[in-house]
Formats: C-alpha cells, sequence, structure tokens
C-alpha cells in the first residue's frame, strides 16, 4: 500500500473544506503541489540515495487523521505556559498540533516592526507578503513530494516577519504541542522572514502528550535579508510514539548570519531535513545538530548546504550519543558552485556507540566545482575515551556516572554555542536529566508525557 | 593561479604515448552480443561445459539488468550491441618461447616497456602480456612453477587447473554482483591466474600488462589470485590503449582471496587512452575488483595510480571475514580535460579485530570531475575494528569538480572509525615559495603534486613507482617543461 | 594482616591485556603508615605499569600475586573503589577531559566517596569552601579550577592538578608517577611542598621517580630499584644518591650477570 494514496485522497475529497479554512497563498499552491505528488505518486523509502535509513513512506503510513475541518481539540495550554525557559525571559506563543495561539503577553508585549501571527490569517491579512515568500524559499527540487505533501494539506501555522532594521530584543519562543485522542498528524508550516539588517532569534519547543502515535510534518522557511541575524534553536522533546519528518529552508543574502540549532533530546521516529542556500556574498551559516538515542529512538539528519556567493563561511557540528538499540543517521552534502569564490566550509559528524545494539550511519558529502575553496569534513564514530574513564575512576567517580559525565562533556561544544541567551545553561541541565534517563519535559513544567 | 598556467600544465592532451596502433591481422568475431555470441566465445577458447553454463547464466542475468547510474559520473548511452566481444591477434597459438611471438607483437610491447624476449626479460617480474582478449605470452613461468607458483593466462588455467579455476571463480565477484560483472562474467575473453601455494613467498614481481589493440572492440578480462596459508605474492596490472576517437569500453573484473595469513599487495597504475582535449575518444573503464581476506591475520592491499580513461567507475574493495585481517586501500586519481573518475574503495568488516586504512588523494584539473566515493561498513558481530579514511582532494583551475561520498556504517559499538576529508586548491603560498627560489609555475605545480602524493606511490613497488611518477607529472605538466 | 602494614604486595605479576606480554614477573613490596617509599628504574623496566595495576587500570591483566591496603584486597576490586578505600594515584600524564569542569569532576568525586562510606553529599558551599582551601596547598589558580578537566593546561598546572586532587580525597596511600617530569624547579618546590604538607602518620607515599632531584624535597625512607619487572634491591636514601652518582648500568649488570649464572 502506498502510503501517500490516502492523503491525496483525502485531499481530493475536501478540497474545498481544506481551502475554506485556510487563505490566500497557500490555498493557491495546493494545486501544483497535488500535481507533483500525483506525477511521481510515492513518497521517499528507506534505501533510496538520501533516504538510506529512514522510509518516510513508512512514516507516513499509519491512518493519521488530519484535521481539516479544524475541530478544537482540546489542548492544555497551561502546560505549555509552564514550559518557558525560566532563565530566557521570551514571546510565548504556542501551536497546538497545527493551530497558532498566542498567548496574551505575546499579544501585549511584541514590538513594534516584529510579527507574530498565525500563517492563514497572515495570508488573508497581508497577502502581498506572505505570497512574496511562501512556498518560494522551499524548493520542489529538493524537498520532493514530503514537502509537495505538507503544501498539499497546511492549513495553519506561524507567520513571523522582522521589519528592516529592527533588531528583536528577546528570543521568540513558539512551542508546539501535539495532542489528540486520535492518531494525528499536524501539518505545520512556518515562514520566517527576517528583512535588511534585522535581527530575530526563534526558539522551537516540540512536545507530544500523545499516547496515541502521532506525526508531525514541519515545513520552516526562513528569508535572510541582506544583513540579517537569524538564529533559530529546534529542540524536540516528543515521546516514543511521535514521528516527526521537518523540512527546514533558508535562503541567505549578503552579509547575511543565520544559524540553526536542531537539538533531538527524545523522540520516536525523527527525519530533519536542513536545505540552506547561500545566494548572496559573506554569508555565514552554523548549522549544529544534536543526537541523543535510546531505547528503540531513530534520528536521522540530512544536511545540503550550498555556496553559490563569494567569502560565504559555513561550519556543520552534529553530534550523537546512541544507547539502547537506537540508531542514528546523518548525511549532509556541502556544495560550493561553480563560479563561487573564496568559501570556506566545514562539517564534522562525530558519534559515540554507547551499546552493543546502537547502529550508525554516516554520509558525509562534498561537491566542489570551484577551486578557491577551503573545505573539510570529517567524521568519526567511535566510543567514550577509556583513559579518561580510568582517570576518573581512579578520582573514585563510578563507572556510570563518569560514562554519564563523559556524554554530557561530549555534547557540551554544541550546547555552549546555541546563540539564544540563558538557553546554555537550561540545555546542560536538560541534557544531563536526559542521560541520567529521569523523566523529562521542557523546564519546569511537571507534566509527563503521554498525561 | 594564472589562468592560461593552468591551462598549459592541465590542458594539453596529446602526449600520451601509447597512443600508437599495431598492424596485425587480428580475429575478430562480429559486434554484438547474444547467447550465440557467449557460446562462440566459449567455443573459441574450447572450454568445458561448466564453464559455458557459467557464461550463460550470467548472460541470462545481464539481460535483466539495467546499466547504474548512481555515480558522480555522465556516461553516455552505451550500445552493448556495437561492440565487438573477443578479438585476438591472429596466430599460431600461444607462444612457449619468445621465437614463436609474432615479431610485431614482440615489438609493439617492447615499444610499452615489456620486453618479451627470454634475453631482455626483466629480471624481477613475470609478466602475462595480454593483447585484447588473448594472452599472447606469460614470461618466468618455469622457475615459478619449480616454486609451485603458476603464473598463466586464465584460459590456460580452466584447461590445466580446473578444480582450483572452479573452486575460486566467482566467489568473490558473483556474477550477480553488478551490472558489469554480469557482463563480464559473461563474455571474459583472457586475463591472469595467480596461485600461489602455502608457505610460499613468491620471490618476484608477478605482472599483467593489458593492451587493447583492434578498433570497435572491447576489453573484458578477469583477474584471479589465490594466497594460500602464509603465502605472499606483489601483484602489478598495467594497461594502455591507441588513441582513437571512438570510445572503448574496458569490464574487467579481479578476484583475489587470502587465506589465513596470507598477504597479497596488488598494484595498478592505470593509464588507458583518456580521450583528448575536447572528451574525444578514450576508454571507459568499469571495473570490478574485491578481494577476500578469508584467512585469519590476512591482509590485502591495493595501491591504484589513475591518471588514464575517459570515464573511471571503480572500487577495488576488502570483505575483512578473517578475524585480525587487514585491508588497505592507496589512490592517486588524476583527471584532466574532460575525464571523470569515481573511484574509491569498500572496506567490509565482518571479522573481530579487522582494520582498515584508506588514503586517498584526487586531483582535478581541467573541466574533469573527480569523485571519491567509498564505504566502511562494520558488520553487528565484529569486535575490535578501526577504521581509519583520509581523503584529500586538490583543485586545480576553477572548471574542475571534486567530490566525496563516503558512507560510513557502524553496527557494533568496539569499532572505532575516523574519517577525514579535505578539498582545497593549491597552496598559492608554496607556488610563492617555489618561485620565489627560482622554480616555474608548471614545474612548482608538478613537484607540490608530487609531493601531495607522495604518500600514495611510497606504496608502490619500486619497478613501478619511478613510471608512475613520471606518468603523473606527465600527465599534469602536458608539454609543459 | 598487621595492623602497621598499609601497603602489602606480594608475588604481583601482571601482563598487557592486549597481546598479553608479561611486565611485571613478581613484585613484593610492603609500606607501612607514615612512610614514603621510593621507587627508582631505568626506562621501561615496569615503574608505571606498577603503579596503573595498583589503580586497576585496564590495560595490565594481574596474573598471580596479591595486592591488599589497610587489609582489603585491592585486586577484586573497582578503580573507583580502591580511590575510595584510600589509593590515589598522581598520573605520568594528566588525562585531559574536555567539556568536564574540574568543579563537577572533583564534585562527583568527593561525593562518590561519601557515598561509598555511607556519608551526605556535601552542600554546594562547603564543596566550594573546601576547594578553596585546597586549592591554597599546591598555590592553583582559581582560573584553572573554573576549567574543563586539564584541558589547555601546561605540564606543570596539570601536575600541581593533580596534587590539588590528592589534597581534595586525601587518599591513605598516593602514588606520585613520575610527578616530577617536565616540572621546572619551581613548580618542583611547589608539587614537592604540597606533598609535604599532606604528609600525616597515617597515611604514606610511594613517589617513582627516574631522578634524585624530587628525592631532595621529598626525602624518602625507603629506596626500591625496580628492574625487569622486579624489586632487584633495596636500601635507604644513600641508594638513591648512589644511582644519581653512578647510573643504572651496575645495577643492570650485576642483575643480568646473576641471572645469567643462574642459567
Amino acid at each position: 500500500m502506498n502510503a501517500l494514496d490516502q492523503y491525496i485522497d483525502l485531499y481530493e475529497a475536501n478540497a474545498a473544506t481544506v481551502s475554506a479554512h485556510s487563505a490566500g497563498a497557500l490555498n493557491a499552491a495546493r494545486a501544483d503541489a497535488l500535481e507533483l505528488l500525483k506525477r511521481v505518486g510515492r513518497l521517499p523509502h528507506k534505501g533510496e540515495e538520501g533516504y538510506e535509513k529512514t522510509s518516510v513512506d513508512d512514516m507516513f503510513a499509519p491512518d493519521y487523521g488530519v484535521n481539516i475541518g479544524r475541530v478544537d481539540i482540546p489542548v492544555d495550554l497551561a502546560a505549555v505556559f509552564h514550559c518557558g525557559v525560566p532563565t530566557a525571559s521570551t514571546w510565548l506563543g504556542a501551536v497546538a498540533n497545527d493551530k497558532f495561539v498566542p498567548t496574551e503577553s505575546l499579544l501585549r508585549n511584541i514590538p513594534e516592526g516584529v510579527t507574530v501571527m498565525s500563517l492563514a490569517a497572515a495570508a488573508a491579512e497581508m497577502p502581498d507578503v506572505v505570497e512574496k515568500y511562501y512556498g518560494r524559499i522551499a524548493s520542489e527540487e529538493r524537498g520532493g513530494t514530503p514537502l509537495a505533501l505538507n503544501t498539499l494539506l497546511a492549513q495553519d501555522g506561524v507567520f513571523i516577519h522582522v521589519c528592516r532594521g529592527v533588531k528583536a530584543a528577546k528570543p521568540m519562543q513558539i512551542v508546539n504541542l501535539l495532542s489528540s485522542p486520535v492518531p494525528l498528524m499536524a501539518v505545520r508550516r512556518v515562514l520566517v522572514v527576517a528583512e535588511e539588517d534585522s535581527d530575530i532569534s526563534i526558539l522551537f519547543c516540540d512536545h507530544s502528550r500523545c499516547e496515541i502515535k502521532c506525526l508531525a510534518s514541519q515545513v520552516i522557511e526562513i528569508y535572510a535579508g541582506k544583513g540579517a541575524h537569524v538564529n533559530v534553536c529546534d529542540m524536540e522533546e516528543s515521546s516514543s510514539g511521535t514521528s516527526r519528518f521537518s523540512q527546514l529552508f533558508a535562503e541567505q543574502h549578503d552579509g547575511s548570519e543565520l544559524k540553526i540549532n536542531g537539538l533531538t533530546l527524545l523522540n520516536g521516529i525523527t527525519r530533519n531535513e536542513y536545505y540552506i542556500v547561500q545566494k548572496g556574498s559573506r554569508a555565514v551559516t552554523t548549522l549544529d545538530g544534536m543526537a541523543i538515542g535510546n531505547g528503540e529512538q531513530h534520528i536521522d539528519n540530512f544536511s545540503e548546504l550550498s555556496h553559490s556567493g563569494d567569502h560565504g563561511r559555513s561550519n556543520q557540528l552534529f553530534k550523537y550519543v546512541l544507547d539502547g538499540s537506537s540508531s542514528g543517521a546523518f548525511a549532509g552534502t556541502i556544495t560550493v558552485e561553480s563560479g563561487a569564490r573564496f568559501n570556506e566550509a566545514y562539517q564534522s559528524n562525530r558519534n559515540i556507540l554507547a551499546s552493543r545494539e546502537a547502529r550508525m550511519h554516516t554520509k558525509p558529502q562534498l561537491l566542489i566545482f570551484n577551486d578557491d575553496v577551503k573545505c573539510s569534513h570529517g567524521a568519526t564514530t567511535g566510543q567514550l575515551d577509556q583513559n579518561a574513564l580510568f582517570y576518573m575512576r581512579q578520582r573514585g567517580i563510578p563507572l556510570a556516572e563518569a560514562r554519564m559525565m563523559l556524554m554530557q562533556a561530549f555534547m557540551m561544544d554544541i550546547i555552549d554555542n546555541v546563540g539564544i541567551d540563558g538557553l546554555s545553561e537550561r540545555l546542560r541541565h536538560l541534557v544531563e536529566r536526559r542521560f541520567r534517563g529521569e523523566e523529562m519535559m521542557c523546564a519546569d513544567c511537571n507534566a509527563k508525557h503521554g498525561v | 593561479m594564472d589562468n592560461e598556467i593552468i591551462d598549459k600544465v592541465a590542458g594539453e592532451g596529446d602526449d600520451y604515448k601509447y597512443g600508437f596502433v599495431t598492424d596485425i591481422d587480428t580475429d575478430i568475431i562480429p559486434v554484438g552480443l547474444s547467447e550465440d555470441v557467449v557460446r562462440l566465445i566459449s567455443a573459441k577458447k574450447h572450454e568445458p561445459e561448466w564453464l559455458l553454463e557459467f557464461r550463460l547464466k550470467a548472460f541470462r542475468y545481464w539481460q535483466t539488468l539495467e546499466m547504474p547510474h548512481w555515480a558522480h559520473l555522465s556516461i553516455p548511452e552505451i550500445d552493448f550491441q556495437a561492440i565487438s566481444y573477443y578479438a585476438a591477434p591472429r596466430t599460431r597459438d600461444k607462444a612457449k618461447t619468445a621465437d614463436e611471438v609474432d615479431p610485431e607483437l614482440l615489438e609493439t610491447f617492447e615499444k610499452l616497456g615489456i620486453p618479451l624476449a627470454e634475453r631482455n626479460q626483466l629480471a624481477g617480474m613475470a609478466v602475462d602480456a595480454v593483447m585484447d582478449s588473448v594472452s599472447v605470452k606469460t614470461t618466468h613461468r618455469e622457475k615459478l612453477a619449480s616454486m609451485g607458483v603458476i603464473f598463466c593466462s586464465i584460459s590456460e588455467a580452466v584447461k590445466d587447473y580446473p578444480d582450483l579455476v572452479k573452486k575460486y571463480l566467482g566467489s568473490v565477484v558473483s556474477y550477480r554482483d553488478n551490472f558489469f560483472a554480469a557482463l563480464n562474467s559473461a563474455v571474459f575473453s583472457d586475463g591472469s591466474f595467480v596461485y600461489i601455494p602455502k608457505g610460499v613467498r613468491c620471490p618476484m614481481e608477478l605482472s599483467t600488462y593489458f593492451r587493447i589493440n583492434a578498433m570497435g572492440t572491447g576489453q573484458f578480462e578477469r583477474t584471479l589470485i589465490v594466497a594460500d596459508d602464509d603465502a605472499y605474492v606483489s601483484y602489478l596490472e598495467g594497461c594502455t590503449a591507441p588513441m582513437r576517437d571512438e570510445n572503448q569500453l574496458h569490464a574487467a573484473i579481479v578476484e583475489i582471496v587470502a587465506e589465513d595469513r596470507a598477504e597479497v599487495k596488488y598494484s595498478t597504475v592505470q593509464n588507458w587512452y583518456a580521450g583528448d582535449r575536447e572528451g574525444r575518444g578514450g576508454v571507459y573503464n568499469f571495473v570490478t575488483k574485491r578481494g577476500l581476506c578469508r584467512g585469519v591475520c590476512s591482509k590485502l592491499s591495493w595501491t591504484q595510480v589513475e591518471t588514464g580513461s575517459a570515464i573511471t567507475w571503480k572500487y577495488p574493495s576488502c570483505v575483512l571475514a578473517g578475524d585480525g585481517s587487514v585491508g588497505e586501500f592507496y589512490s592517486v586519481a588524476v583527471t584532466r580535460n574532460r575525464q571523470q573518475a569515481d573511484t574509491g574503495t569498500k572496506m567490509i568488516h565482518v571479522g573481530s579485530d579487522t582494520r582498515s586504512t584508506i588514503v586517498s588523494k584526487g586531483i582535478s584539473a581541467g573541466y574533469s570531475e573527480n569523485s571519491y566515493r567509498g564505504l566502511v561498513k562494520v558488520a553487528p558481530n565484529a569486535t575490535g575494528c578501526r577504521n581509519y579514511t583520509q581523503c584529500d582532494s586538490l583543485l586545480l583551475g576553477s572548471h574542475c569538480g571534486a567530490h566525496t561520498f563516503p558512507y560510513i556504517d557502524v553496527m557494533n559499538d568496539t569499532a572505532i572509525v575516523e574519517h577525514e576529508a579535505t578539498t582545497s586548491k593549491i597552496s598559492e603560498e608554496q607556488l610563492f615559495y617555489c618561485n620565489q627560489r627560482g622554480i616555474p609555475t608548471e614545474e612548482a605545480v608538478g613537484l607540490i603534486v608530487n609531493g601531495y602524493a607522495k604518500e600514495v606511490m611510497n606504496k608502490l613497488p619500486m619497478e613501478f613507482a619511478v613510471e608512475a611518477q613520471r606518468l603523473l607529472s606527465v600527465t599534469l605538466e602536458g608539454s609543459v617543461g | 594482616m598487621k595492623e602497621d602494614i598499609l601497603l602489602e604486595i606480594k608475588g604481583l605479576k601482571a601482563e598487557l591485556a592486549d597481546g598479553g606480554k608479561e611486565i611485571l614477573h613478581g613484585v613484593d613490596l610492603t609500606v607501612r603508615p607514615g612512610e614514603v617509599h621510593a621507587i627508582m628504574g631505568p626506562n621501561g623496566s615496569g615503574k608505571s605499569t606498577l603503579s596503573a595495576t595498583l589503580a586497576g587500570d585496564p590495560r595490565f591483566n594481574v596474573t598471580a600475586g596479591t595486592a591488599t591496603l589497610h587489609g582489603v584486597n585491592l585486586l577484586d576490586l573497582a578503580p573507583e573503589d580502591r580511590s575510595h578505600e584510600g589509593l590515589f594515584l598522581s598520573f605520568q600524564y594528566p588525562v585531559e577531559i574536555p567539556g568536564v569542569s574540574m568543579v563537577n569532576f572533583m564534585r562527583a568525586a568527593l561525593n562518590a566517596k561519601r557515598k561509598y562510606f555511607g556519608e551526605e553529599p556535601l552542600s554546594a558551599s562547603e564543596f566550594l569552601k573546601l576547594m578553596r582551601r585546597k586549592r591554597e596547598i599546591v598555590e592553583l589558580d582559581n582560573k584553572l579550577a573554573s576549567r574543563s578537566v586539564n584541558e589547555g593546561f601546561s605540564g606543570g598546572e596539570k601536575k600541581r592538578n593533580e596534587i590539588f586532587q590528592m589534597a581534595v580525597l586525601e587518599p591513605r596511600l598516593a602514588i606520585l608517577d613520575e610527578t616530577d617530569s617536565g616540572l621546572d624547579i619551581d613548580a618542583l618546590r611547589v608539587v614537592a611542598g604540597g606533598v609535604n604538607k599532606l604528609r600525616t602518620p597515617d597515611n604514606a607515599a610511594i613517589v617513582i621517580t627516574h631522578y634524585q632531584r624530587l628525592l631532595d624535597y621529598i626525602k624518602p625512607d625507603v629506596v626500591h630499584v625496580l628492574y625487569k619487572g622486579r624489586i632487584v634491591r633495596s636500601g635507604g636514601p644513600e641508594l638513591a644518591l648512589e644511582l644519581e652518582e653512578k647510573g643504572y648500568d651496575w645495577i643492570k649488570e650485576e642483575v643480568d650477570n646473576q641471572k645469567d649464572s643462574a642459567i
């Protein structure tokens, strides 16, 4: 059975309803998406180039419901409000499944020049802005059928816009909450437009509160205008029944700086794809990823970073610690286009296998079409440093504790490099709790998974 | 660096000194491929029934396949029905002494630097000379035979040592392995067979020299090397072809088996005709090479210097099945003009405490595309395995491409696998330093490139190292200097 | 067990865990409370193997013999429990552990020991107070204490850091493995001064060294010469002076000749 068919059927039977609960650019893009899906006819399967270890088809195969009628699914937003990163004061909003829910304080405090709102509402209220960017940064060529499926069914999500020259004083925090009494696929769409010389930090926290299976299909598009600084931290703390398929597309112009942290603390099956294009010159990109796996978790990160301007710089670092029977995959490609001069691009993937059953698949790639480059990638898969373990035990630290400390230390450079104020300390704490195997939930909310 | 200099250094393509054609009467079968052609090849070689069956099975399987397209190569459509699958210099049976070899052939190999006449034979090296589809002459056979070493063409081996051939043929590279392996298994013409008995250290380098001569033919040789317990052999492979405007197909298979504590060193200097400046002509080199380290503590080392061929598609690999076995891959691949290379290795760690080392140096110039593609795999039950991979690319000029595609699969937590890769252009500082000391840029590029490739060149046997170094300089320096 | 014996090693044999090459061929050594023993010997004689084996380094396997610390069989214990029982090894090459801060490292070590003896963990303020007090013993810069363990430390700083940790953990028996290597004279004085300040009538130290130099600062009661995996000679402090003057060759010759005649 082809996983895609059920969604095409669903859409064709309910096309009018889907569009009625959305607006403008979101609706306009559906016809092309449907055409592509019908033409290609399938989602990627495991083993295909780029999908060596993850079957998108399997991820979408369960009979998930899609809330196209926009039925109100009760979501305990109180938990969300607890979820603030205490040391980082943020503007807080939430996306319940795929519906944007602002907080009172967000509405009250958001400053002039910064817009955070429902994407559907934005498409209706300021169609010209949304049309200019929606679906233009994400490319069909890269995103393929998973992107088209998101476009076909996306009805809402978040729209963040920062005006030219505006520097947002606080980070934006968007809590994505999956919660449903029946198996649900949430189709989220996020559009971030940072105009020239603007500055914005955004923290996404993914939580799921489902005992039953849920799937998040997420597409984030980021436009970084000339000289813009955009800082995105996308953190997942979901549950074993959750699948997450996320694609992030970014377009960078002259002198822009983009920093992305993808942190998988706890999950079920996750596939994160990053497609970043440096269109302008002197662009700087930092892409870091952290994955902690145990049990049956599966974490697959995929990146394509392309330099097409001059004097661009990029740095990628992905680290995995895999325990239990978890499996990890990383595939990253750096492309330096022909004619793009004086670029420097680095990529590093470091992995620790902490148990017999853990598996890691790595595929770092360089595609270089120009000689004025400095590029390198490195990948290692190994174990904790045996000398350090012995040194610690000689000082009296028990083996299990020493291992835990070393695993945490292994992640320290990623944690310290998160560009959002106060988040590093918080993360340190969360990562420690994660390695200790303590019940966890973002920050202080006491809600446990599956409640 | 000045574009003009790069052009000078990397652009010229008319210096291929092996581009001549030998005018010799050739027995060449009509173009096309069918069961009848497979039967005809087998009949011409007077093969036993089991080998014909092997070929037919492979052929039938090949018919179900399509040409693979996953490599970073743009391969023009190949019409497999437009190729002749068997061409042999029309002489008597294979020569026992040099006097029986056609003087034209002797002269050809003499010109290639491979003297076959008794009095001129290279002392430290036994050579099997293969012209188009057949082996012309194998030197030093008697001396080797006195130690129990078998070194002959595979056709002779089929007749003289059927049990050995039957036991090992297709045991490492199955005809089902890939498109070109299936093709080769169906139509392979000749190649070398080596067997080193237990405990024997082969006293000289064994070498096969492959020469494509006839027009419109493909070459499909097959090499099988078996090193029994505690044996050692160093084997060299060289190849050239005439300059022709059409493309020629070369699809070979090399299989190696190393038993307990055996060591096999396999070196290649690949210098098939690469086509001209505009990419006309040249050999399509689609080769499947694989060794099985079956025995404990066995070792297989691949060293290759790839400078020729219009398109190269080749991944000499090691299956490290025996506990404590060792695999090595050292490669220098140079591409220029419109050449394309997609090459690398696979290290499959199946046994425990197995180790592998990969050192790959790519050099791209002109409008060429040069890719490293490699797989390092550690099986779930293989404990204590180690791999180190170093993979560097050097770019000369802004129109070429250098790409790296490593696949790393670790399924055992006691493994340590490291991969490092860099890509950069030739260092301006080094060039300037050389210039300041009075070394012209063209020469400096040659020096720097040779230094860059040294780690791999050092792994070549002496007999080859000099030739390979010269080749590298000629290839890159073109008409300069 | 006699009351006044702290460390007792009998017939200890050890080999490399990978490869099985035997390095210690039967070592006997007895250390009493309050004593300082020096173990000297040429390169490759097994000095570092002895200390690593006592501390439970997994690179070595014990194949014969016993080792007890105040009556407790060391060889049965995990490395961390040997530490809790009072064995401290100052490493010749202290290991760098990026990402683990000195503070976290020492807190984990100290609290694990307290837990082993059924005590509550120290409060944060008590712990910091203790750290500050102990730091002064080796004049360790506060800045170093806030960095990752040994990461980016100079050779001298690493050795000071070892003695600082020893001060915090208050071992019964400290083994100083070539603590003097790579130290300039000022650092040597500070490190030796630290060791001397930590001496009590109840604890003891084994100083492993190549040279007399360190023994000018840490006065040994007994000097042993380890050669080819055995203690071949023991004596008073004067033995160290003799070795300084005459080198090791005469001892080597003596031992090798004895062996020859034995064959």
